[in-house]
């Protein structure tokens, strides 16, 4: 797979603080990346820098190939952004803000409504279409944002948190529609996001932390890396577990066992039959994986 | 050019969708109706009644009307054209606190186009307020004592084009450093209190102290405000001259309402502050376009 953003020895600092410190990763085309850290960690900075906001103080970035030096505009239309907070205008139609979104990207007239039914069927916000937007739901807010976003078929969709504060019904809805464009236009998400489990299911993950990566892999690695495996044993005593040598926690009716890894998890399980008649072995979460390579969680507030 | 028209429908449209900014605009307005509606316009017809009175001279109510009519007027568009465009193009500043500006940025849209798009939209939204406070003022005057021209009523709308471009060019130039809605706030009261006076829309400069006078006169809107004053009178003067009021009279009486003013003693001639104001505009404009090409993106 083609490099469709590849970031080479980034460097911008905000006075005496270091915002990104010589950040380099790459973006495989069609691939859900997740790009983590904390609050002020510097995924907003990349971010701006990687969309032509911001200028860089040091480094590289080229978009589908191209050195962002040399051509900034032309990348614009490679890039579909949906941020944290909603830039629609609030006292505009839904229709009004498309419509002027779309402009801006030479879609007018028949082609303008053409996309738009597209999105209206894949969305399902016809019904709304000509409310105001201060008189939609987050969830219908939320959207219309991804409309906007996607509205010139960007071969990039930067998602900047973009479920936070959602239902988890809408949520779903949302990466569904976003799943469905990934496959069908082999399109890029470049995905920010509090939610763990989202960055779950991404192909790469990239956490940073004071502007530095920190650990980087797929999730599977990540875990493998940075969080042990739990066996969690059914119809065993406390009294049993105790004779095994490893911390152990009762959680309802399962007794979770922590071990480091995989390979010591079937050690046990061999060495034990007895014991291990009736178990699951599951691999950690990322966010035991974000805490052990920032020592900070990530939750809606940044760090804790 | 369709993403120049379309950034600029937006933008009046914005405008007028949304009740802050709109009813902001017309603050000042309201206010200056309001004072004329309880005292000034009393004071205006009595002071100029006694005024003419020591002179033995008996103006006629048509006459006063007129002459009180056409000072709110001026008054009125001396302040709309600069206050309505500041609020109007506040928009710029809440496109940078809502993201949009970053978003707009984030496409293939060119800064300079944005920035024209403001420019232009703040001028048509302006422009219609004023045009249609102008109408409203004219039928009104109508109503009282009509003795305009028709080449005053078009002065008066050149007047107007000009003055808005003024507040336009001015206010793109202030508004380019305000990046906060607490900013939008403060700028935003302090033009819709100050300018009505620093304008000499509230009370003519006439009644202020001579070193006050000679400091406004550093100020573009002095010369707008005497122009619309200029010509909304024009017709209670030549009706003044038409009944033989002595010259004299005419002069106090055009000194007291700012149709004469005079920049350190020197009387400033119509095509003199025309050329001010003109100037002025090129200048602001300048510097907007200067501010623009030289931030091309956020460092």
């Amino acid at each position: 797979m083609v490099n469709i953003i590849k970031i080479e020895n980034l460097k911008k600092s905000f006075g005496q603080v270091k915002a990104v410190d010589d950040l380099s990763f790459k973006v495989k085309e069609g691939e859900l990346f997740a790009f983590l850290g904390v609050n002020g960690a510097g995924k907003s900075t990349t971010i701006s820098i990687m969309c032509g906001t911001l200028e860089k103080d040091g480094g590289k970035v080229f978009i589908d190939g191209v050195d962002t030096d040399v051509d900034a505009h032309s990348l614009k239309s490679k890039i579909g952004v949906v941020f944290q907070n909603s830039v629609l205008d609030k006292s505009l139609t839904v229709y009004d803000n498309l419509k002027n979104r779309a402009s801006l990207y030479g879609i007018h007239d028949k082609d303008f409504e053409e996309r738009l039914e597209y999105l209206c069927s894949i969305l399902d916000f016809k019904d709304y279409l000509h409310r105001s937007v201060n008189k939609l739901s987050g969830g219908q807010r939320r959207k219309i944002d991804i409309a906007r976003a996607l509205f010139h078929d960007p071969k990039i969709l930067v998602l900047d948190e973009p479920t936070t504060g959602l239902d988890p019904q809408t949520r779903t809805t949302l990466w569904k529609v976003i799943e469905q464009f990934r496959k069908e236009k082999n399109m890029t998400v470049f995905l920010t996001t509090h939610y763990m489990e989202e960055a779950s299911d991404a192909d790469y993950v990239v956490i940073i932390d004071n502007g530095k990566i920190v650990a980087e892999g797929t999730p599977v690695d990540l875990k493998n890396n940075y969080s042990g495996d739990f066996i969690y044993l059914y119809g065993v005593s406390e009294e049993q577990v105790k004779n095994l040598g490893v911390p152990f926690k009762r959680t309802g009716q399962a007794i979770r066992l922590s071990v480091e890894n995989t390979a010591m998890a079937t050690a046990l399980i061999v060495k034990y039959p007895e014991i291990f008649k009736d178990y699951e072995v599951m691999k950690g979460k990322m966010d035991s994986v974000f805490l052990t390579v920032t020592g900070k969680s990530l939750g809606e507030g940044g760090a804790k | 050019m369709k993403i120049f028209k379309s950034l600029v429908g937006r933008n009046v449209k914005l405008f007028f969708k949304d009740k802050g900014l709109f009813f902001t605009s017309l603050i000042t307005p309201l206010i200056l109706l309001v004072l004329y509606a309880t005292f000034l316009a009393n004071v205006y017809r009595d002071s100029l009644s006694s005024i003419f009175s020591q002179m033995g001279v008996t103006l006629s109510d048509g006459v006063i009307n007129g002459a009180v009519g056409g000072q709110l007027l001026s008054s009125l568009l001396s302040v709309s054209c600069i206050t309505v465009s500041f609020c109007s193009n506040m928009l710029m500043v809440q496109d940078k606190v809502s993201g949009a500006r970053k978003d707009m940025l984030m496409s293939p849209v060119k800064p300079s186009t944005m920035a024209l798009s403001y420019y232009v939209a703040t001028t048509i939204s302006t422009l219609i307020i004023c045009l249609v406070a102008l109408t409203a003022g004219l039928i009104y005057i109508a109503t009282i004592g009509w003795y305009l021209s028709f080449l005053d009523v078009l002065l008066l709308l050149l007047d107007v084009i000009i003055l808005v471009t003024l507040g336009t060019a001015l206010s793109s130039v202030i508004n380019y450093f305000l990046s906060t809605q607490g900013q939008i706030s403060a700028v935003g009261s302090i033009v819709s209190s100050c300018y009505g006076f620093i304008s000499g829309a509230y009370m003519p400069l006439s009644s202020f102290s001579q070193g006050l006078r000679d400091v406004l006169m550093f100020s573009p809107g002095t010369y707008g405000t005497s122009l619309l004053r200029n010509h909304c009178l024009n017709g209670v003067i030549r009706e003044m001259t038409n009944n033989n009021l002595p010259e004299q009279a005419i002069n106090g009486f055009k000194d007291a309402v700012d149709c004469n003013i005079y920049f350190f003693g020197e009387q400033v001639s119509s095509g003199v502050s025309f050329a001010v104001l003109i100037l002025s505009v090129a200048l602001f404009i300048g510097l907007y376009v200067f501010l623009n090409a030289r931030r091309k993106k956020i460092k």
